[in-house]
């Protein structure tokens, strides 16, 4: 097993370097972000991710507390899951159930173009357009005929929680479309004619056979939208009202609210180098990218699954 | 095909020539002057290194609007030449920069913006109301209090939607400045006072003051605050504030330049003390505007701190500052920044001079 300086060799070895640079990279930023904000854990400990207050002007009476960007954050990325999950689906499973030929190829390049466009402009889209349909045709109404319900109270305004639900909605759909697409094309054939065989409809077969073989997947891809979901600043940042304090925890839909990105979005620029608000800023950063590995480790998980069903093993 | 070579060897034989000429009648290598700091003043900043462009030709002006708070970090890390801030330095960021300079370098102001509709100008504010007002303690138009002080204007019965900057920045420090000298509450209730951010408790938060502008403007019956350029720019309409003197003034030009002038006959720290107590607030003046302050350049007194700082480079910055609080000034209104009085230029003047390198004096033109 003596190494030699073979070519092979040569690359193997590059490509290792290189695949470790990644992992390495992680741990730096980790470890930079949780040394940076260490003084905000040391004076504040858990109570840094119960707190509701942000008050750093006062130098030595400092408050951070990061749960209502927390809920923030996990409230706008539920909303974008419960709307965009069912879109994506629709449109992976018209593209591999039903569509012709003639349109699979358009369709799903337009779907894909979605994802490239830059979320700056989702959120000057929302921000001059979306927002007044939102306000308009959704809010208004429900807001005059609901507005007793605790989740649809407060004034609309157009710019709060379900506005940035739903452009992150339209952000994931790409993600999570084409990934759910690749997994109903994994279901194998054979399924597919053998549950006709015995007399299912289309629909029967989508749903009990395609869709239940290939739910672990599908799973996956719901959490690769999440990932998405969760870590997108600029369009958030544009829509979602950027309310600080207490009055930026999600108890009403159409509230003004904060997700963690925009919170540092908003206000790392201006912190003063001298204060607690830096670092409490970098322990922002520092829980979302926990919330962040956290999803990911799962949506890894999950595709690892299906990859191992597309390789022929049944569950 | 001798001719074609000719063309060529004569083509080359320019280029050569041109070349060294270019080489040899160029300036000699240029002094490079870094900042960076606060975002309001960068289209002044890079007005003002442009036009000095022209004046000294081997001086290169570089500013990079990253925000106050990197500007002092900038600062403390020695990385620039000189740092841009909206809001003087704290205690705690005196004692992580020591032995630094504050030189007022333009004016800023702050104006109430509001949209309501048939009322496009001619609105009188106090500044108690407009604090009861981001305070959420006023929430109609149709108020008493702003009804009272309104008599040609009917005011209508609808909730007032307030909108505030949603980012750090000195526009908000400003701003909740004069909210903390008008009102003992607002100053007294934690989460408020002033500051760069605060935790508003009412409101809609856009991003810069094209967000909070572009709410105002497309949401009815919104107030909210806006840098006076921007303010200026846009057409917005803007309340007219109660000053000490009790007259009702309109933001402009003008009666910034007026608070100020105002203000620095009160008196004004020496450039090395700490100007974190100074403001420019509710300055006394017959039409002077009440909500204003400075926004300052910050500079080490003794520029051998800074690593690779020359004696050339040290006199080239002094004279870029010196330049900057004179001829400089000229530049500002066109942008819509208000020009620093004489008599805060003075004070300038004093602090620009006490500037040294290895102990030494540099000349200041």
């Amino acid at each position: 097993m003596h190494w030699r300086l073979t070519g092979d060799n040569i690359f193997k070895t590059l490509a290792t370097v290189l695949a470790a640079s990644a992992a390495f990279i992680l741990l730096v930023t980790a470890i930079t972000l949780l040394n940076g904000s260490l003084p905000v854990f040391q004076r504040f400990g858990f109570s840094f991710f119960t707190g509701t207050q942000w008050q750093g002007n006062v130098i030595g009476s400092e408050v951070f507390g990061v749960l209502p960007y927390l809920l923030g954050t996990l409230v706008t990325s539920a909303i974008a899951l419960l709307i965009g999950v069912p879109i994506s689906l629709g449109i992976a499973i018209f593209l591999v159930e039903m569509a012709p030929k003639t349109l699979k190829v358009p369709v799903s390049f337009l779907v894909e173009l979605l994802a490239a466009v830059p979320s700056v402009i989702y959120g000057l889209w929302g921000l001059f357009v979306l927002r007044f349909w939102v306000l308009n045709y959704i809010e208004k109404p429900i807001s005059a005929s609901l507005g007793w319900i605790p989740i649809f109270s407060g004034t609309p305004f157009g710019l709060d929680i379900l506005t940035a639900g739903i452009i992150l909605a339209i952000m994931i759909i790409p993600t999570v479309s084409s990934v759910t697409r690749e997994v109903i094309q994994a279901v194998p054939n054979s399924i597919r004619e053998g549950a006709y065989s015995i007399g299912a409809t289309k629909w029967e077969v989508i749903r009990h056979w395609v869709l239940s073989y290939g739910r672990s997947g599908i799973f996956g891809a719901v959490i690769l939208g999440l990932g998405r979901a969760v870590g997108e600043t600029m369009a958030v940042t544009m829509v979602i009202g950027n309310s600080i304090g207490p009055k930026a925890v999600p108890t009403s839909l159409f509230n003004a609210g904060q997700t963690m990105s925009s919170l540092i979005a908003n206000g790392y620029l201006e912190a003063s180098p001298a204060s607690l608000e830096l670092p409490a800023f970098i322990a922002v950063g520092f829980t979302l990218l926990l919330l962040g590995l956290l999803i990911n480790v799962v949506a890894h998980v999950m595709v690892t699954r299906v990859l191992k069903i597309k390789g022929g093993a049944v569950e | 095909m001798e001719t074609k070579y000719k063309i060529i060897a004569i083509v080359l034989i320019a280029v050569i020539v041109g070349g060294v000429g270019y080489i040899l009648l160029s300036p000699p290598s240029s002094v490079i002057l870094s900042g960076s700091g606060a975002t309001f003043p960068v289209p002044l900043i890079d007005a003002m290194a442009t036009e000095y462009g022209t004046v000294k030709p081997d001086v290169l002006v570089g500013y990079e609007g990253i925000g106050s708070g990197g500007g002092i970090s900038a600062l403390q890390a020695k990385t620039v030449d000189f740092a841009g801030s909206d809001a003087p330095l704290s205690a705690a960021e005196r004692e992580i920069t020591p032995n630094t300079l504050h030189i007022p370098e333009t004016i800023g102001a702050v104006t109430v913006a509001y949209n309501i509709p048939n009322v496009a100008t001619g609105l009188h504010l106090t500044g108690q109301i407009i604090a009861d007002i981001f305070q959420g303690k006023i929430t109609n138009w149709n108020d008493a209090a702003i009804q009272d002080i309104n008599p040609d204007i009917t005011l209508p019965d609808h909730a007032i939607v307030v909108a505030h900057r949603s980012d750090g920045s000195g526009t908000t420090f400003i701003f909740t400045g004069y909210l903390s000298v008008v009102s003992d509450d607002w100053a007294n209730t934690a989460g408020l006072g002033q500051g760069k951010s605060v935790e508003w408790p009412v409101g809609l938060g856009g991003n810069g003051n094209s967000g909070v502008a572009q709410l105002v403007q497309d949401t009815e019956y919104c107030i909210g605050y806006v840098e006076l350029a921007y303010a200026l720019e846009n057409n917005m309409s803007v309340a007219a504030i109660q000053n000490p003197a009790g007259n009702y003034v309109s933001p402009s030009l003008e009666t910034t330049t007026e608070a100020v002038a105002g203000k620095a006959q009160q008196g004004l720290p020496a450039g090395d003390a700490s100007w974190s107590d100074v403001n420019v607030l509710n300055a006394p003046g017959e039409q002077a505007y009440p909500i204003v302050s400075f926004t300052y350049l910050l500079v080490y007194k003794e520029l051998k701190v800074i690593p690779g700082m020359t004696e050339a480079k040290a006199t080239a910055l002094v004279q870029f500052l010196w330049w900057v609080v004179h001829d400089g000034q000229q530049l500002g209104p066109d942008l819509e920044y208000a020009p620093l009085p004489s008599n805060v230029v003075q004070i300038d003047e004093a602090s620009i001079q006490s500037i040294t390198f290895n102990g030494q004096q540099l000349p200041t033109t």
